[in-house]
C-alpha cells in the first residue's frame, strides 16, 4: 500500500475525513449523524493516515496516546451526564443554554458535549487498535 | 434518648476509628510513648459506658441512633443492656490495657503505628459488634472484625506462617460471617424486624417459624466460626503468629467471644427449644475437651492458652446452650472471669517471651526472682482461671456446676464434661503460671529482666481486678452480672453467689476438679508425650483439612477454566455462534412461535433486486475465495449492500453506521490478518468446514425467522408515537435516532462507551502482549501441592 499515490493523497483525506467527522458529530441532533458515526469516521481517516505514511506521523500528529483520547472522552460524557445532578434534576438529564455568539443564539447543552464524549472514546479506542495493528505488522 | 447524648455516643463508637487514622502520626513522633496518649481513647470509652452502668441495674436500657436507609428501614442504631454493656465494658477495659502493653511489647517494632491504628480500628469494630441494635449494622461490624483480625494477625507479614494463619482466619471467620448474613436477613424476612431491640420482644415468632431450623444452623454457622468451636477451632491456635498483645486482646475478650455473644443475644428468642438444647451442649462439650487435650499436647506458651481458650469457648456455648438459668449466670460469671485471667495470661506470655526469649516451655525456669510483678500477675490469674478462693473464677466454676449439676443423666454427661475440662485446664494454666518461674534459671534465657511498666501493667490490673470482683461481688453483680444475665435469659435474673462458701454438690465438685487438675500437673510430662503418640497415630486434623479443601477448590477452578477455556480462537467463535443460534431458535420452538410463511410481494423494485445481487455475489465471492484477503474484502461489499437497504427504507443513521463499520472491519481484519502471519489460505479439512457451515447456515436461518416472526407481529407504535412527539419539544432535536442515543436513553449508551473503551484497552494489551515473556508467568500459575 506504500504507493505514491496514496502517501500523497492520504494526509489531504485525512484532513477531510476528520472535518467532516466533526461536521457529522455537530449535526447529529437534528440531521443524520452523531458522536459514534463521527467517532468512526475520523478513526478511519487515522487508520489511513497510519496505513499510508506508518503509524509515528499518525502518533505525532494526534499527540496524545489514543487511549488517553478515549479516557477523556469517557471522563467528558460522564462530567456532561453529572452536571444535571447540581441543578436538581436525576442524573444524564439535558441542560440547555444559549450562548449568543456573533449576534446569533447557538443553542449548547450538555447533551452535546456527551455526544463529544461518545465521539471521542470511539476514536481513541478504535485508534488504539488500528494503529497498534498497524505498528505490529510492520516489525 | 435526647439527640445530644444521641451524638456523644456515636463519637464515641467512632472514637477507635478517628484515634487509628491519627496513631501512625501520632507513633512518629512520641515512638513508643505514644500508646499512653491513645489508651486514652478507650480508657474514655470506658467512663462513658460506665456511666449507662445505674441506669441498665436498675433494669433500664440506652438505645439511640440514626436513619440510615430509611426506604428500606436500615437504621444505624445501638442498643445498650446488660449483656452489651458487660462486653463494651471489657473490649474498652482490656482495650486500654492492650494499647499499653503494645507500645512496652513492640516498642522497638518500626510498625507500630501501623499496629496501634490495626488494634484500634479492630476495638472500634468489635465495640460496633455489641452495641448494634440494627442487623446490617452488626453484620457490618461483624465482618469489620474479621478484616481487622486479619491485618492483625498477618501484622508479621514478611512470615509465611503468620499471612497463612491470616488468610485461614479471614476465610474461617468472613465465611461464617456470610452464614451469618444469610440467618439475619432469614429472621428478617421472618419477623419484618431490622433491629435486636425490638427482635428481642418478639417472643415465640422465630421459634414458631417453619425456618426455625434454617435460622438456627445459619446462626451457629457464623457463632460457631467466630467462636473457634470443634471442629473449626483451627484458626484460632494459628493466629498465635500474630504478636502477643493480638493473641492477649483477639482471643481472651474480643474476637472469639463474639460468637458467644451472639448465642447469648439470640438464647432469648432462639433458645429454650430441643435443637439449641441439644447441638449447642453436644459441641460446646466436644470443643471443651478436644480444646483441653490439645493443650495439653503443646510447649509453647501461648499455644497452650490458646487450646484453652478454644476449650473455654465450649464451655460458654454448652453453658449458653444448656438451658438452666443456673447454666447461664455460670456462663456469664466465666466468660467475665476468663476475660481477666485470660487477657492476663496471654500477656505474661508475651512479657516472658519478650524478657528470656523464648515461649518453649521446657526451656524456661526460675524467672521467679527476676520477674516478680510478672509472677504474681500470673499466679493470681492462674487461681482464677483454676477455679480456686478467692478469685472469680472461684464463683465462675461454682455457679456452673450449681447450673449443670442434678441428676439426670443428660446433666450428669455435661457434668462430667465439664469436670474433665476444667480439670484439664487448670493443669494446663498452673503449667503456663508456674513452671517458667519455679525450679533453676535455664541456661538459654538470655538475660532475662522484668519488664518496662508498660508491659507489667496490664497484666498486674487484670490479676487484681480477678480478686477485687470476686470480694466485692456484690457491686460486681449488681452492675455486671445480673443485668447481664437478665439479658441473656430473657428475664430477670439475680447473681447472688460470692466468696463465703457454701456447703454442697458444686462446692465437692470443685474440690475433686482441683484434686484431679493438682494430679493432671504433676504426670503433666508423660500425658505430653501420651497426646502426643496419639494425635501423631491420627495423623490427619482439620487444620490439614483446611489446606486440602483449599488446594480441592484451587484444582477445581482450575480443572473448570481449563475445561472451558480451551484457549483456541475457532471453540470459542463456535461456542458463541451455536449459543447465539439457540437462544434465538429455542424459545421460538418450544413456544410455537415460528413465523408464518411470508407473502411474498410482486412488486419489488429492480435496484432492490439489484441491491440484494450484490449482497449475494459478495458472500459467493467469500466462499470462493481463495485468499483469505480476498474473502475479507468480499465480506465487505456483502456489508455495503446491506447498509444501501437500511439506506432505500428511511434509516440513513443506521445506513450511515453500518458503511463505516464495515469500512473499519475490513481494515482492522486485513491488518489483524496480516499481524497473525496465517497462511494466506485456508486449509480446513472437509470434515470442519461442514461443521462451520451448519453452524453458520442455523444462525442466518435463525435471523431470518426471527426477523420475520418480528415483522408478523402487530406493530405498537407507542414507543415510536412517544419519541416522535417529544424529541423536538422536550429535548430539543429532530434527529429522533440521535435523541434516544444521547438523551432518552444516556446513561445506556454511557454504559455502552464505557465497554467500548474497556474492550479497546483488552485489544490494545493483547496485541502488546509478547508471547516469549507470558509463558513463565503462566507456567507459575498452575497449583502446587
Amino acid at each position: 500500500m506504500n504507493t505514491l499515490i496514496f502517501r500523497t493523497i492520504a494526509p489531504y483525506l485525512t484532513s477531510l475525513m476528520v472535518l467532516f467527522s466533526i461536521f457529522v458529530l455537530l449535526r447529529g441532533h437534528n440531521e443524520p449523524g452523531g458522536g459514534f458515526i463521527g467517532g468512526l469516521i475520523a478513526a478511519s481517516a487515522f487508520a489511513i493516515y497510519g496505513i499510508a505514511c506508518g503509524v509515528s506521523p499518525v502518533r505525532r500528529a494526534i499527540y496524545f496516546h489514543p487511549l488517553g483520547i478515549a479516557g477523556f472522552g469517557l471522563v467528558l460524557a460522564t462530567l456532561s451526564g453529572m452536571l444535571s445532578v447540581f441543578f436538581h434534576v436525576p442524573f444524564m438529564t439535558g441542560l440547555w443554554g444559549y450562548v449568543p455568539i456573533f449576534e446569533e443564539n447557538v443553542p449548547v447543552s450538555t447533551v452535546l458535549f456527551f455526544d463529544i464524549g461518545v465521539y471521542f472514546v470511539v476514536v481513541g479506542a478504535i485508534t488504539s487498535v488500528a494503529l497498534a495493528l498497524e505498528e505490529r505488522s510492520r516489525d | 434518648m435526647n439527640a445530644d447524648s444521641s451524638w456523644v455516643t456515636l463519637l464515641v463508637m467512632l472514637s477507635p476509628f478517628i484515634a487509628a487514622f491519627f496513631a501512625p502520626a501520632l507513633t512518629r513522633l512520641l515512638k513508643h510513648n505514644a500508646a499512653w496518649a491513645l489508651a486514652l481513647v478507650p480508657a474514655l470509652i470506658f467512663v462513658h459506658f460506665s456511666s449507662f452502668a445505674p441506669r441498665i441495674a436498675d433494669g433500664g436500657v440506652v438505645t439511640g441512633g440514626f436513619q440510615w436507609v430509611p426506604s428500606f428501614n436500615v437504621n444505624f442504631s445501638w442498643y445498650v443492656d446488660g449483656l452489651s454493656l458487660t462486653f463494651a465494658l471489657l473490649i474498652s477495659g482490656i482495650g486500654a490495657l492492650i494499647v499499653l502493653y503494645s507500645g512496652g511489647y513492640l516498642k522497638n517494632n518500626e510498625n507500630l503505628g501501623r499496629f496501634f491504628s490495626f488494634i484500634l480500628m479492630f476495638m472500634g469494630s468489635m465495640l460496633g459488634l455489641v452495641l448494634s441494635d440494627s442487623f446490617l449494622m452488626f453484620f457490618v461490624y461483624w465482618e469489620l472484625t474479621s478484616i481487622t483480625s486479619f491485618l492483625l494477625i498477618g501484622f508479621d507479614h514478611t512470615r509465611a506462617a503468620s499471612r497463612r494463619a491470616a488468610i485461614q482466619a479471614l476465610i474461617v471467620t468472613g465465611g461464617g460471617g456470610l452464614l451469618l448474613l444469610a440467618g439475619l436477613l432469614l429472621i428478617w424476612n421472618v419477623t419484618g424486624l431490622t433491629e435486636m431491640s425490638l427482635l428481642l420482644r418478639s417472643g415465640d415468632l422465630l421459634r414458631e417459624s417453619p425456618f426455625y431450623l434454617a435460622i438456627f444452623v445459619l446462626v451457629l454457622g457464623g457463632a460457631f466460626t467466630k467462636s473457634a468451636q470443634f471442629p473449626l477451632h483451627f484458626w484460632l491456635p494459628n493466629a498465635m503468629e500474630a504478636p502477643t498483645p493480638v493473641s492477649a486482646y483477639l482471643h481472651s475478650a474480643t474476637m472469639v467471644k463474639a460468637g458467644v455473644y451472639l448465642l447469648m443475644r439470640l438464647n432469648p428468642v432462639l433458645g429454650d427449644t430441643a435443637p439449641w438444647e441439644t447441638v449447642l451442649p453436644i459441641f460446646g462439650g466436644a470443643t471443651l475437651i478436644v480444646g483441653t487435650l490439645l493443650a495439653i499436647r503443646q510447649t509453647d506458651l501461648k499455644l497452650m492458652l490458646a487450646y484453652t481458650t478454644v476449650a473455654s469457648l465450649g464451655l460458654l456455648v454448652l453453658l449458653t446452650g444448656f438451658g438452666t438459668e443456673m447454666a447461664i449466670v455460670g456462663g456469664v460469671l466465666y466468660l467475665i472471669a476468663h476475660s481477666m485471667f485470660k487477657g492476663a495470661l496471654f500477656m505474661v506470655a508475651g512479657s516472658i517471651d519478650h524478657s528470656a526469649g523464648t515461649r518453649d516451655i521446657n526451656r524456661l525456669g526460675g524467672l521467679m526472682r527476676i520477674m516478680p510483678i510478672t509472677f504474681g500477675a500470673a499466679i493470681v490469674s492462674a487461681v482464677s482461671m483454676a477455679g480456686i478462693w478467692p478469685m472469680f473464677g472461684f464463683l465462675a466454676k461454682e455457679e456452673l456446676y450449681l447450673g449443670l449439676f442434678a441428676t439426670q443423666s443428660w446433666s450428669l454427661l455435661m457434668t462430667a464434661v465439664a469436670f474433665v475440662g476444667n480439670g484439664l485446664m487448670f493443669a494446663v494454666g498452673f503449667a503456663v503460671a508456674l513452671k517458667p518461674f519455679l525450679g533453676k534459671l535455664k541456661a538459654d534465657s538470655d538475660h532475662p529482666h522484668e519488664s518496662h511498666i508498660l508491659i507489667w501493667l496490664g497484666p498486674a490490673v487484670l490479676a487484681a481486678l480477678s480478686f477485687l470482683t470476686a470480694l466485692f461481688s456484690s457491686l460486681t453483680h449488681h452492675f455486671l452480672s445480673s443485668p447481664m444475665a437478665t439479658a441473656v435469659a430473657g428475664d430477670t435474673v439475680s447473681v447472688y453467689i460470692s466468696l463465703v462458701p457454701h456447703f454442697g454438690a458444686p462446692l465437692l465438685l470443685s474440690i475433686a476438679t482441683i484434686i484431679f487438675g493438682i494430679i493432671v500437673y504433676l504426670v503433666l510430662g508423660s500425658a505430653r508425650a501420651l497426646m502426643a503418640r496419639i494425635l501423631d497415630a491420627i495423623g490427619w486434623g482439620p487444620d490439614r483439612g483446611f489446606d486440602q479443601f483449599v488446594n480441592g477448590i484451587v484444582r477445581l477452578s482450575f480443572m473448570v477454566t481449563g475445561w472451558h477455556q480451551s484457549g483456541r480462537m475457532e471453540n470459542y467463535m463456535k461456542a458463541t455462534f451455536i449459543l447465539v443460534a439457540a437462544t434465538i431458535l429455542l424459545p421460538m420452538v418450544l413456544n410455537g412461535e415460528l413465523p408464518a410463511w411470508p407473502a411474498v410481494s410482486t412488486q419489488v423494485q429492480f435496484y432492490e433486486l439489484a441491491i440484494m445481487a450484490i449482497a449475494a455475489i459478495g458472500l459467493l465471492a467469500v466462499l470462493q475465495a481463495k485468499n483469505r484477503l480476498t474473502a475479507i474484502v468480499s465480506l465487505g461489499i456483502q456489508g455495503f449492500a446491506v447498509a444501501l437497504i437500511f439506506m432505500l427504507y428511511g434509516a440513513p443513521d443506521l445506513s450511515f453506521t453500518q458503511f463505516m463499520v464495515e469500512t473499519l472491519s475490513v481494515v482492522i481484519l486485513a491488518l489483524a490478518m496480516t499481524r497473525l502471519r496465517l497462511l494466506p489460505t485456508d486449509h480446513r479439512p472437509m470434515r470442519e468446514t461442514i461443521v462451520d457451515a451448519t453452524i453458520a447456515i442455523i444462525c442466518g436461518l435463525a435471523f431470518v425467522l426471527m426477523l420475520l416472526r418480528v415483522v408478523q407481529v402487530p406493530f405498537d407504535p407507542t414507543l415510536s408515537e412517544f419519541f416522535k412527539q417529544y424529541s423536538l419539544s422536550i429535548a430539543h432535536g429532530a434527529n429522533i435516532v440521535n435523541v434516544i442515543l444521547v438523551d432518552f436513553r444516556g446513561t445506556d449508551t454511557w454504559g455502552e462507551i464505557a465497554v467500548v473503551l474497556i474492550a479497546g484497552l483488552a485489544i490494545h494489551a493483547l496485541i502488546r502482549i509478547r508471547f516469549g515473556s507470558r509463558r513463565g508467568e503462566i507456567a507459575a500459575n498452575e497449583p502446587t501441592e
